[in-house]
């Protein structure tokens, strides 16, 4: 799993590359609270174009991630998510509460 | 039902290894012509068997998990994740949504997850002796789809 960042106008971008369960979620969740920290972001958008494959595992981070967005009265949005994470997601109801984005166009 | 072939593995509870155990029953279950969507199912639920034995069975320790997946001839996939780990005291409230005792590294949806995206779910656990998941799923014939 590699993570991508870039702090532009406020809003932190961070793209996901890889497979997102409870071993990559254990770093991911360490880079993203980093990242947050040292931005202080107003926006943080997750794009998950990259990522192949996620379990509840990448909800936990979402989730978390939001709420330390909250915490800096921010706002969290998903895109690009590909299909079978958004069917983890809608499984666990999660796209009720964090915006997701139009999927990716093109699976690899 | 008959059974037609079977697997088993078994590796140790190393968090890198749940990525091997999806996949592995992902290849074996190809046998049945599934969809990608039905792939993608069976692959997250193996890995959220497979993560709850490394995150709730063995928290402190390394120990042993087993995989056994077999297909039967009404083209049904079992699939079997078993640990020798801590057990569960409460499998009602285990599998209620939410519920997690691993902290905010844990959506408490493992099990929400594994029974939305399988047929069936069976939990057998004793405290202290380990617990047994397992799972079935119906591959629907591309031929009956058409």
């Amino acid at each position: 799993m590699n993570l991508e960042t870039e702090f532009v106008g406020g809003t932190l971008r961070l793209r996901f590359d890889g497979e997102l369960d409870h071993h990559a979620a254990k770093k991911a969740v360490a880079t993203i609270e980093e990242y947050i920290d040292a931005f202080l972001p107003r926006r943080c958008v997750m794009d998950f174009s990259g990522v192949t494959f996620m379990d509840s595992s990448g909800i936990a981070v979402l989730i978390k991630t939001r709420k330390r967005m909250g915490e800096l009265d921010g706002t969290l949005g998903v895109e690009n998510i590909r299909k079978q994470p958004m069917r983890v997601l809608r499984a666990a109801g999660v796209d009720r509460i964090v915006p997701i984005a139009a999927p990716a166009a093109k699976e690899a | 039902m008959d059974e037609i072939n079977s697997v088993k593995i078994e590796f140790l509870s190393r968090s890198r290894n749940e990525s091997f155990a999806r996949t592995a029953v992902a290849c074996f279950a190809a046998q049945l012509d599934p969809t990608l969507d039905e792939l993608g199912d069976i692959k997250t639920a193996v890995s959220e068997a497979v993560t709850n034995c490394i995150v709730h069975a063995y928290p402190d320790s390394l120990g042993r998990i087993s995989v056994k997946a077999r297909l039967f001839g009404d083209s049904s996939l079992e699939i079997a994740v078993r640990d020798w780990g801590r057990g569960i005291e409460d499998i009602g409230a285990a599998r209620a949504p939410m519920f997690t005792t691993g902290g905010d590294e844990r959506s408490g949806m493992g099990f929400s997850i594994m029974e939305s995206f399988m047929d069936k779910l069976r939990v057998r656990s004793k405290p202290g002796r380990g617990t047994t998941v397992t799972m079935t799923r119906r591959i629907a014939s591309r031929a009956d789809a058409r």
